[in-house]
């Protein structure tokens, strides 16, 4: 299998550079952070809400430490994922190992198939190794699983909307800084859109709600599995796909 | 083996190739020739399938190059001009990563990754970052990515830039001895080279195609007159002239005299050997005979004289414009 050689090749890239395990690093120790100082805090409202019981009717360790939790780590993809993926297609191009690649018996399609499952396995394996922190909520409390796992659900489509929009912006450059710069203005754009929602109201805000990019997250992590929320991360995926695919092809007919 | 007809690469307003046309028979090994910014590298990629020719037809196997790229793709080994690798990949990883897009079987690739580092002399690497490897072991792990699934045809692109001569000894020897098997198109500006490792050769000046055919041939096609170096001690003007006299002797120029002794390049009509008649001319004259030699016309010669032919025959203008447009960066 080609993609599959291709696959190998980006993930040996990716351990055998410090990318991975720099990504890794940095991505774990703020999303630990963000993840102690949620649950710490949740656990001095437990404190007090002992004194005050209408205050331990709101408490509930799914909703005040998961969810902000999942919100947090998006924002944090956001602003890594243009990292992980900005060298996919940008670096073969200023080395010139396209120019190989091209021209080894194996379509464009297995070529960004490969590269593609290479960075969502290694952003599979960066939200896999949060999965440590509901098991430390376990410990403690009774963590309901399903919204957990819509939750993580959430985050796999919308990582992997994030990796397509990099790849896009990777293949269209030769420089991984304009890669990762455009990624990441797209990425926060769709992201910003939210924002002005509140403002706008009637039909448009509804609109710009539906455009933006975290959003459509917020109901995963809530346990609501909408077709209309997993429809928009598969959409924006398959077209970021897509274009990447025609931005190949044109380089094969441009020379 | 390749075949290419009618070729032509247009960078916007400015032609890389034009009408470059040539067939490479196969088992050959042929030279591809001409000053940096000829388009040795344009036609090259063309071949390789990394970018599409603005008009004409190449051919590698059979295989139309742009409409049947993978199954032309299947049967090439490439080599680059700046050996692209990927500097973040241990040697052997690499190979086997490239054994495996070549679709070379799981079972094999052990076997032929290990074969080629052999050939290739980069067994002792074989575990080293491609980055840390100096020029001359990253030219041979480039070869090995090349030859690694046996294709049938070689394209390569300056082989043995950058390595030191023992190394450039062994290469050209991995070269030879691919012949056969294998159809090798080679580019190079190493003139010594192209004679010892190829059979044939195509030159290339400002995107065209100047010569082309087996060395000997060409040689015997641009330099019809055998030549030899006499040095003789006596008169020169009477020592030119009766030279001269000498049935078949084309011309006689007399160089810088040295030591009281004259030196005189002599050309005469190929095949026609006047060496004898010229110690008995000096026997006979009482001329002490210093040096008598044979003068081989080698391949540089005829570069030399196509290249420049071209260039003095062609308006300043238009060489002008081909200098500054030279080849293109990827």
């Amino acid at each position: 299998m080609k993609i599959w050689a291709i696959f190998k090749k980006e993930m040996r890239l990716y351990f055998t550079s410090p990318v991975a395990w720099v990504v890794l690093t940095i991505f774990l120790f703020i999303a630990g952070y963000f993840f102690s100082s949620i649950f710490s805090f949740f656990s001095q409202a437990s404190i007090q809400s002992a004194m005050n019981p209408a205050m331990g009717r709101e408490l509930n360790v799914t909703d005040s430490v998961m969810r902000p939790l999942f919100s947090n780590i998006s924002v944090i993809l956001l602003l890594l994922m243009p990292l992980v993926t900005m060298r996919l297609f940008a670096e073969e191009r200023r080395a010139g190992t396209i120019e190989l690649l091209l021209t080894f018996p194996v379509r464009d399609g297995a070529v960004l198939a490969g590269k593609y499952l290479a960075a969502l396995a290694l952003y599979a394996i960066m939200i896999g190794l949060t999965v440590l922190y509901p098991v430390i909520v376990v410990y403690f409390a009774r963590l309901e699983w399903g919204p957990v796992l819509t939750g993580y659900l959430g985050l796999l489509l919308m990582g992997a909307t994030f990796i397509a929009v990099g790849v896009f912006a990777s293949s269209l450059t030769e420089n991984q800084i304009v890669a990762a710069v455009t990624t990441f203005g797209v990425l926060l754009i769709f992201w910003i859109l939210g924002w002005s929602a509140d403002y706008a109201g009637g039909t448009a805000g509804r609109l710009l709600q539906f455009l933006s990019i975290l959003e459509h997250n917020d109901s995963f992590s809530k346990g609501v599995l909408d077709t209309k929320d997993i429809l928009y991360y598969v959409n924006f995926t398959v077209l970021a796909l897509f274009l990447t695919s025609r931005s190949l092809e044109a380089r094969r007919w441009k020379g | 083996m390749i075949e290419v007809d009618r070729l032509t690469k247009n960078y916007g307003l400015v032609a890389a190739i034009r009408d470059v046309s040539f067939s490479v028979s196969p088992g050959q090994i042929v030279g591809f020739l001409g000053p940096n910014g000829a388009g040795k590298s344009t036609t090259m990629r063309i071949l390789a399938c990394f970018m599409p020719a603005t008009s004409g037809v190449a051919r590698v196997a059979g295989y139309d190059v742009f409409r049947q790229s993978m199954e032309v793709r299947r049967r090439i080994g490439y080599l680059p001009e700046n050996v692209p690798l990927y500097t973040d990949m241990r040697v052997a990883p690499y190979l086997d990563f490239v054994a495996e897009v070549k679709g070379v079987g799981r079972a094999e690739r052990r076997r032929r990754v290990a074969d080629v580092m052999d050939r290739c002399m980069v067994a002792d690497v074989q575990n080293r970052l491609i980055g840390k490897l100096s020029k001359g072991y990253r030219q041979r792990v480039g070869l090995a990515q090349a030859i690694v699934n046996d294709p049938e045809v070689l394209i390569l692109d300056e082989p043995t830039i950058g390595l030191d001569p023992k190394q450039i000894t062994e290469i050209r020897s991995l070269i030879k001895s691919l012949a056969g098997q294998h159809t090798v198109i080679l580019s190079t500006h190493i003139l010594p080279e192209v004679s010892m490792v190829c059979g044939a050769v195509i030159i290339i000046n400002n995107g065209a195609i100047v010569a082309q055919g087996p060395i000997d041939t060409l040689v015997e096609q641009f330099f019809p007159t055998s030549r030899l170096e006499v040095e003789i001690v006596g008169p020169p003007p009477a020592v030119r002239d009766q030279i001269r006299a000498i049935p078949g002797v084309l011309s006689v120029q007399d160089q810088a005299p040295a030591n009281g002794a004259a030196r005189y390049t002599v050309e005469a009509a190929r095949g026609r050997d006047v060496r004898a008649e010229i110690f008995q001319l000096a026997a006979q004259q009482r001329w002490e005979l210093l040096e008598l030699k044979r003068v081989g016309m080698t391949l540089e010669e005829v570069f030399i004289r196509v290249v420049a032919g071209e260039e003095s025959e062609e308006g300043s203008a238009e060489k002008s414009a081909e200098k500054s447009a030279g080849e293109p960066a990827p």
